[in-house]
């Protein structure tokens, strides 16, 4: 019983497993979906989906999978409103169309429906012939015909497309870019336990004193335990200024959702324009006044914190590739060597992009490729910044 | 069993009363989700007085375990006991205490089990729970028995996303979330609460209020406690019906952030 449908759900991403699909065929069988279509789509979505997030594309993969199952074209508002007139008289009943209308199939039914929706012009009540109202025609509303296609009035066979159609849920998709909340449920996966790594235990662990102790008969057992603390450093890179500032409130949110996260060992956060040159700043207004020099940076935090940059990645070239004129002993030559110095310097490191690769101006994509090709990318989206941190926690 | 049909203190939309039903069918933990504010925890004391059934709720904070619902051994009691020569030491059953779980078990009759928040307590939390959700029954090594639910509990769960939780949990469960009810919807909420409103103020209320929600500045959103509370504040007031809209009274009731209200103050019209 549509087991296409399971096969397409799962190539749109949803997660369905046979535990699902048999308790939707043992609801069936119950009559959950009380014999009607929309019954039938409400029963799919509450046991096959198990997100929010997940409705848009399981909206869509129902209207694809059953768009055949009944009719469903488009219906043009002309034609509704030469319909909508319930309380017409009823035009003469024709025993002989009757019988002609009911050696139709539904296919020939549906096809004749297309062809006379493309001729048809003006309003035809009463007739066998048009669409229309209180005639023997196939086609249109409080009709006499024995078979034939319901077109406007009330419908409730439709709702179910109708529901699907109206995709409310598009604004909980994945790919959407996010807020604050969100962004902090994504940055909570950014921790690892020293309790994984190994260490000696060193905690006094309570519970398990009280528990061994009183199984001890009440003889003193001291237990330890490995400490459980978030091991996770992090510097944070942010692009301030110029393009930027298109994204700014999805930047203050990310913002927000870091410095509030709260569970990194460190955080250390820096701004810059454009690229790092030979200095970071610690406000967004770049104030040389509180800037620190990438030197400082490399020599003094270790190599296990992880990195994030955020920026567009835009620039044009010369701001990125060329040569300082005065390059200093002991520092970056130019914006491209000072990303290549964190690079190496940093081993977990990605760079979350607000925007996608330009599609106009080349000097802008020669920024953002060279930059793609240094750092592992990924747009600043719920998946992206999922994406970025499942890499950072990659050993 | 019954059919939930909604409760005359709780308008549910058909859609939840739908999942409702099927979770009850198929035996199955209903997971609702939705914007705070929406009815999550609602639904289950709906269901029990609908059903004429005792709820009993569990509420998850962030240090709660799964052996917390299941049972708790008192050591440290027994262990006082038997330095002072209490009575019964040798009986661990007495130092064995029920949970909000096993308490569902042992009911005499069929309860309805809200287990609220769960996303409040560790990652691990659900995935500790799967065997006795699915099987109804856990084990208590200390005194060797066997808790086996008399009557299959309607469990009802509820999360506000802040974790996500493991696909296993979920595969079991009947999902639904709850949308921001519409308009219509809202004004039979609040025909529930205060069933002789106005119906001028009614159409008012709904107006200012889904202008509000719909401003996209807006950081936090008023849900339906806060227009439940603003009718109330509006009403005691005696606030001009007319001008509602125009100049919401009481804005402090609907928004609870200053920067709300004050972006609310320079943008309205």
């Amino acid at each position: 019983m549509f087991e296409d449908f399971l096969y397409l759900l799962r190539r749109n991403g949803l997660k369905v497993s046979l535990t699902e699909w048999m308790a939707l065929v043992q609801a069936l069988n119950e009559n959950l979906h009380e014999a009607s279509f929309t019954g039938f789509y409400h029963l799919c979505r509450c046991l096959l989906v198990k997100s929010e997030a997940d409705f848009d594309s399981f909206d869509r993969a129902f209207l694809d999978y059953f768009r055949d199952v009944s009719f469903q074209q488009e219906v043009s508002q002309d034609l509704l409103d030469w319909l909508d007139r319930p309380n017409a008289p009823m035009g003469a009943y024709d025993e002989q169309q009757a019988e002609l209308n009911e050696t139709l199939s539904t296919l020939e039914i549906e096809q004749l429906f297309q062809d006379r929706r493309k001729e048809q012009r003006e309003q035809h009540n009463c007739g066998n012939y048009w669409v229309g109202t209180h005639g023997m025609s196939i086609f249109g509303n409080m009709g006499m015909s024995p078979v034939g296609i319901r077109a406007g009035g009330e419908s409730t066979s439709r709702r179910a497309f109708r529901v699907a159609g109206e995709r409310r849920f598009r604004d909980f998709r994945q790919d959407n870019t996010l807020d604050t909340r969100q962004l902090q449920a994504a940055l909570r996966r950014l921790r690892q336990f020293s309790g994984l790594v190994d260490l000696p235990p060193t905690e006094f662990d309570v519970d398990r004193t009280i528990q061994d102790t009183a199984n001890n008969a009440g003889r003193l057992k001291v237990c330890y335990k490995k400490p459980r603390q978030n091991t996770v450093k992090v510097i944070l890179l942010m692009d301030s200024g110029g393009s930027m500032e298109h994204y700014a409130q999805l930047c203050s949110a990310l913002f927000q959702a870091v410095t509030k996260a709260g569970h990194f060992k460190d955080l250390k956060l820096y701004y810059f324009h454009n690229c790092p040159y030979t200095r970071l700043y610690t406000d967004p207004t770049l104030n040389p006044n509180k800037a620190v020099p990438v030197s400082w940076l490399l020599s003094n935090l270790s190599a296990e914190y992880k990195l994030i940059f955020v920026g567009d990645a835009q620039m044009s070239p010369h701001e990125i590739f060329d040569p300082f004129p005065v390059p200093r002993e002991g520092e970056p030559s130019s914006g491209l060597n000072c990303l290549h110095l964190l690079r190496e310097r940093y081993r977990h490191t990605i760079w979350l992009n607000p925007s996608d690769r330009p599609e106009w101006g080349g000097e802008w994509t020669e920024s953002y490729d060279a930059i793609d090709r240094l750092f592992p990318m990924f747009p600043l989206t719920v998946e992206g910044l999922e994406q970025g941190m499942r890499k950072l926690l990659a050993r | 069993m019954g059919e939930f049909k909604g409760s005359k203190n709780y308008v549910a939309s058909e859609e939840l009363l739908r999942a409702a039903n099927i979770a009850m069918v198929l035996q199955k933990p209903l997971l609702i989700k939705g914007e705070p504010g929406t009815g999550k925890t609602m639904l289950a004391e709906a269901i029990s007085q609908a059903l004429g059934k005792r709820l009993i709720i569990w509420n998850i904070k962030s240090t709660t375990k799964a052996q917390d619902g299941l049972y708790v051994y008192d050591v440290v009691q027994r262990l006082y006991d038997s330095q002072f020569g209490g009575q019964g030491v040798d009986d661990i059953e007495k130092y064995v205490k029920l949970g909000k779980l096993g308490e569902a078990f042992t009911d005499e009759e069929q309860v309805i089990l809200l287990i609220d928040e769960i996303d409040k307590a560790d990652l691990e939390f659900p995935n500790d729970l799967l065997w006795e959700l699915d099987r109804m029954e856990f084990h208590i090594p200390e005194t060797g028995r066997t808790v086996k639910a008399n009557h299959r509990p309607v469990v009802i769960i509820t999360s506000n996303a802040e974790k996500e939780l493991p696909d296993a949990f979920l595969r079991r469960c009947v999902f639904h979330y709850i949308e921001f009810p519409d308009k219509e919807l809202m004004a039979d909420i609040v025909r529930v609460h205060y069933p002789d409103i106005n119906d001028k103020l009614l159409t008012q209320v709904l107006e200012a209020f889904y202008k509000i929600r719909n401003l996209p500045q807006i950081k936090k959103k008023p849900s339906t406690s806060e227009i439940i509370d603003w009718i109330q504040a509006l009403q005691h007031g005696g606030a001009d019906v007319s001008r509602i809209v125009k100049e919401v009274p009481y804005l402090g009731v609907l928004l609870k952030k200053n920067e709300d209200i004050d972006m609310l103050r320079r943008n309205w019209r």
